[in-house]
């Protein structure tokens, strides 16, 4: 298992380069000057201009301009944003745990709504039950979050008034962040009802990004089931006079699981893209807002360093997916 | 399940509506994050009302409601003859605000003064680059580092400016946010802990409000400052509740989330007005949008050309589609609620049959042009494209085929004000300190040709008449030689001008105290909430 651990890291140290190059060189491939957006319709002199890119080091080779930023990555400085000026590991470290504490909870609901879902319509093949959740599963994989985020929002929280409509807790709770994951500080500061706010704040925002995971999980259990349920060894569980339950709980679902972790593990990704949109609308204070807003202004320092991070955040989740992989099924580690 | 959730609603969305039994705490639905605290630094509308407005003042301010400056932290102020010097005398006993981070041991005094506007316009000065990047568009933009010889401390009440050379709207251009006044104790107990970058995060002013904290992207919260020098605010807690999205600020302010919200959708405001529970202020903006033809380029270097297409535009079926009728067709490149707006100004009427002859007299022919639409949604002009499809649909009419184009916007901004840009681009402009040279020189003036002057027009007696206006400190002068230059402007028409859009703020009944400004600032210093 360590020899598998240990490969699986190598792999990750060019993918990791690899990443900071794209992640360097894409957004100066668009079209866009960042020095000239700070000053807007504000036209910039072009001594104004040069004075601000040398300032900036934007003036340098590209070449030079990557290896600096690389060796700062290498020893913890992912510089500072051209426009808020601050540095965006603190940033990053700042509006990250909102991301997660909202795509934690969104791939708990579809995990736990999923599986089963997936579980049932395979048993109940070709029934009303089964045709009318992958029905819904297609909805809901073809559901334009920002839409439907709205709709949710107009629905719950304008008319029926059942949820707040944004943010993470209500105004009236203030605390400084200890964690930085609201439903454990509102837990730790002991304020009365802080936690039942940040959990009436988190539903309809979880639900939303859980849509389109959880229509993916449960289809894929679906399927994945149903390849297992016709194997020979379930005909034989079942001859031996198992349990419904033990043959599908048990011996079934271990090895239809296998599919569905890679496809929990992917969706980890497709939530962070999800997130970007779900933040906006819900005024969550996650990295996904805060990069696409970066991306508007040519904040290079922000969105490499953002993508950067990211993206060995996934490497991370991808890397974790694996070793689940192994311990599943042994064969994989060798 | 029901019953359930309808309780948790009644226990949580109560919000702080129910717990402002004891303090008066406003909400106001901001529509973005700002960059920082430190007003020099930053450039965007969003930032000053987060910083400069509830926690700085200025050696003047603008008198509510108006674009007219009046006495702030300094209480009056003498010019010399030559317009070149100018004497403040500050405010005595005006403190600092005390907070948990720092506790001031005097009063504002001179060095404040000298050193916030100091750090700006000197590259030496220790605190010129205090923070990574940190650049000061503004001081810059209105040519402090240029304008401004020296700024002394007379004394402890007593700050000299001399310039350069006269410049009538300075005292205008020390009301606007980026000439707030901040700390030099704070700053330099700051510069000794090692801490300068700090000034940008927990900011310290005179203004109305202290600042107690900010979640980044989420929530700004500042309360009264019990030691503001003007009347005191009349609400307890300021906060503001970060909502990018207008339909979501929208549904916030229905469900009682927040007292007052920036900027609703245009499609929102019938609704609004409808809602029982909310009141709707309007009033016009300090804005222009404009289709800036390139004066420079065949055919549009013919007047008759301009002439010509400025008739063919039906600027109220822009407005109607566009703003839903919350804008006003334009006429003048200054706005109407700006001093020295001409009103003897007449526009090119729309009159289809008199556009196409006057083409035909200048002899074009089958013309074939660009329209630039901005790609972004502006205060000024919210869809260029639908109002760039209006204009290729009125051109076509006159047998003027568009082509409409457009770019990303930092794009559109770089590549617009190119000399050799083809066609004609549709622009805007907000103003920054109510001035008309901020919106004459700034964006007509000859200087400002392959930059702001997106005509590429350089007029030599209407570049004359604004360069004196800029230097004459009379008032009365200043306006009629405004006037003179509207008049030529509109003779030579280098734009189409198209709208100013309107300023529409809907806020929760029961808020009192708020004024427009038209200059798009929104301040809470006089704002009152019914208990």
């Amino acid at each position: 298992m360590f020899g598998f651990l240990l490969r699986r890291i190598a792999v990750l140290i060019p993918t990791f380069i690899g990443v900071s190059i794209i992640a360097f060189s894409f957004i100066r491939l668009l079209p866009g000057d960042p020095v000239a957006l700070l000053s807007g319709e504000r036209v910039m002199s072009p001594e104004r201009h040069a004075q601000i890119s040398a300032q900036l080091g934007l003036d340098r080779p590209l070449v030079v301009q990557y290896f600096d930023y690389l060796g700062g990555v290498l020893t913890g400085d992912f510089g500072s944003s051209i426009v808020s000026k601050k540095p965006i590991l603190d940033q990053f470290w700042a509006l990250f745990p909102a991301t997660v504490e909202l795509s934690f909870c969104a791939i708990v609901i579809a995990v736990a709504l999923g599986i089963p879902a997936g579980v049932i319509a395979a048993i109940k093949r070709g029934s009303i039950f089964d045709q009318g959740l992958m029905g819904i599963a297609l909805v809901g994989y073809s559901m334009p979050i920002f839409w439907w985020g709205l709709l949710l929002i107009i629905l719950f929280s304008g008319t029926l008034q059942w949820f707040p409509v944004s943010g993470r807790i209500s105004l009236m709770f203030f605390f400084p962040p200890v964690t930085g994951f609201m439903l454990i500080d509102s837990l730790l500061s002991g304020q009365k009802g802080a936690f039942a706010s940040a959990i009436s704040h988190l539903a309809l925002p979880s639900i939303v990004l859980a849509t389109i995971p959880l229509a993916v999980i449960a289809r894929q259990t679906r399927s994945a089931m149903l390849e297992v349920l016709s194997e020979d060894y379930v005909r034989t569980a079942r001859a031996k006079g198992l349990s419904p339950f033990r043959v599908v709980g048990i011996h079934a679902l271990r090895n239809a699981m296998i599919p569905v972790i890679t496809t929990i593990g992917l969706q980890i990704g497709v939530m962070l893209a999800g997130a970007i949109l779900t933040e906006t609308i819900f005024s969550w204070p996650g990295i996904g807002k805060w990069m696409v807003d970066s991306v508007f202004r040519r904040d290079y320092a922000v969105i490499q360093g953002g993508l950067l991070l990211i993206a060995a955040i996934i490497m991370f989740v991808n890397l974790i997916v694996d070793l689940l992989y192994g311990l599943i099924n042994p064969r994989i580690r060798h | 399940m029901k019953y359930k959730l309808t309780l948790a609603a009644a226990l949580l969305s109560a919000t702080f509506f129910a717990s402002g039994a004891s303090a008066k705490t406003f909400v106001y639905c901001s529509e973005g994050s700002p960059e920082g605290f430190d007003p020099g630094i930053y450039t965007a509308g969003t930032t000053f009302d987060a910083s400069a407005h509830p926690i700085y003042n200025r050696l003047l301010e603008f008198k509510s409601g108006t674009t007219q400056p009046e006495a702030g932290l300094a209480q009056s102020w003498e010019i010399s003859a030559d317009g070149t010097v100018y004497t403040f005398k500050l405010r005595p006993n005006v403190k600092f605000q005390t907070t948990d981070f720092f506790k001031p041991t005097r009063n504002l005094n001179a060095d404040d003064v000298v050193f916030s506007i100091g750090r700006q316009i000197d590259e030496k000065n220790a605190w010129n680059k205090y923070i990574s990047g940190a650049t000061w568009e503004y001081a810059d933009g209105m040519g402090f580092p240029k304008l401004i010889k020296s700024i002394e401390k007379v004394d402890d009440l007593t700050v000299k400016v001399t310039l350069n050379r006269p410049e009538a709207p300075f005292l205008a251009n020390l009301a606007m946010p980026f000439a707030s006044i901040v700390s030099k104790e704070y700053a330099d107990s700051l510069d000794k802990a090692g801490k300068k970058e700090q000034l940008n995060q927990m900011p310290v002013g005179t203004g109305p409000f202290t600042f107690v904290g900010y979640q980044q992207d989420a929530v700004i919260r500042f309360k009264k400052n019990a030691d503001f020098w003007g009347p005191a605010p009349k609400i307890d807690d300021l906060v503001f509740a970060i909502t990018t999205d207008a339909a979501v600020r929208y549904q916030k302010l229905k469900a009682g989330e927040c007292h007052l919200m920036p900027y609703p959708n245009a499609a929102d405001v019938k609704a609004m007005k409808a809602d029982p529970n909310l009141q709707v202020l309007e009033q016009e903006g300090l804005n222009v949008a404009y289709l800036a033809y390139n004066t420079t380029k065949a055919p549009f270097d013919k007047l008759e050309v301009r002439k010509a297409l400025n008739k063919a535009i039906n600027k109220k079926a822009i407005v109607d589609s566009v703003f839903q009728g919350m804008a006003t067709p334009a006429v003048n490149p200054i706005p109407p609620t700006m001093w020295s707006y001409s009103k003897a100004t007449q526009d090119d009427t729309y009159d289809l049959e008199a556009a196409k002859k006057m083409l035909a007299d200048a002899g074009v022919k089958d013309l074939s042009m660009k329209v630039w639409a901005m790609p972004v949604s502006r205060p000024y002009m919210l869809n260029a494209r639908r109002a760039a499809e209006i204009i290729q649909d009125d051109f076509a009419k006159i047998g003027v085929k568009v082509e409409i184009v457009s770019f990303e916007w930092a794009e559109y901004l770089q590549r617009s004000k190119d000399k050799n840009r083809d066609g004609a681009a549709i622009m805007g402009w907000t103003g920054d300190n109510g001035d008309p040279d901020n919106f004459l020189d700034t964006l007509l003036g000859c200087d400002a040709v392959g930059g702001n002057n997106r005509a590429q027009w350089c007029n030599k007696e209407f570049d004359a008449l604004v360069k004196k206006a800029k230097v004459v400190s009379d008032l009365a002068e200043r306006t009629k030689l405004y006037e003179e230059a509207q008049a030529i402007f509109k003779k030579d028409a280098p734009w189409a001008t198209i709208d100013h859009s309107l300023s529409v703020v809907p806020m929760r009944k029961g808020v009192t105290g708020f004024t427009q400004s038209p200059l798009g600032d929104f301040t809470f210093e006089a704002v009152d909430i019914a208990q």
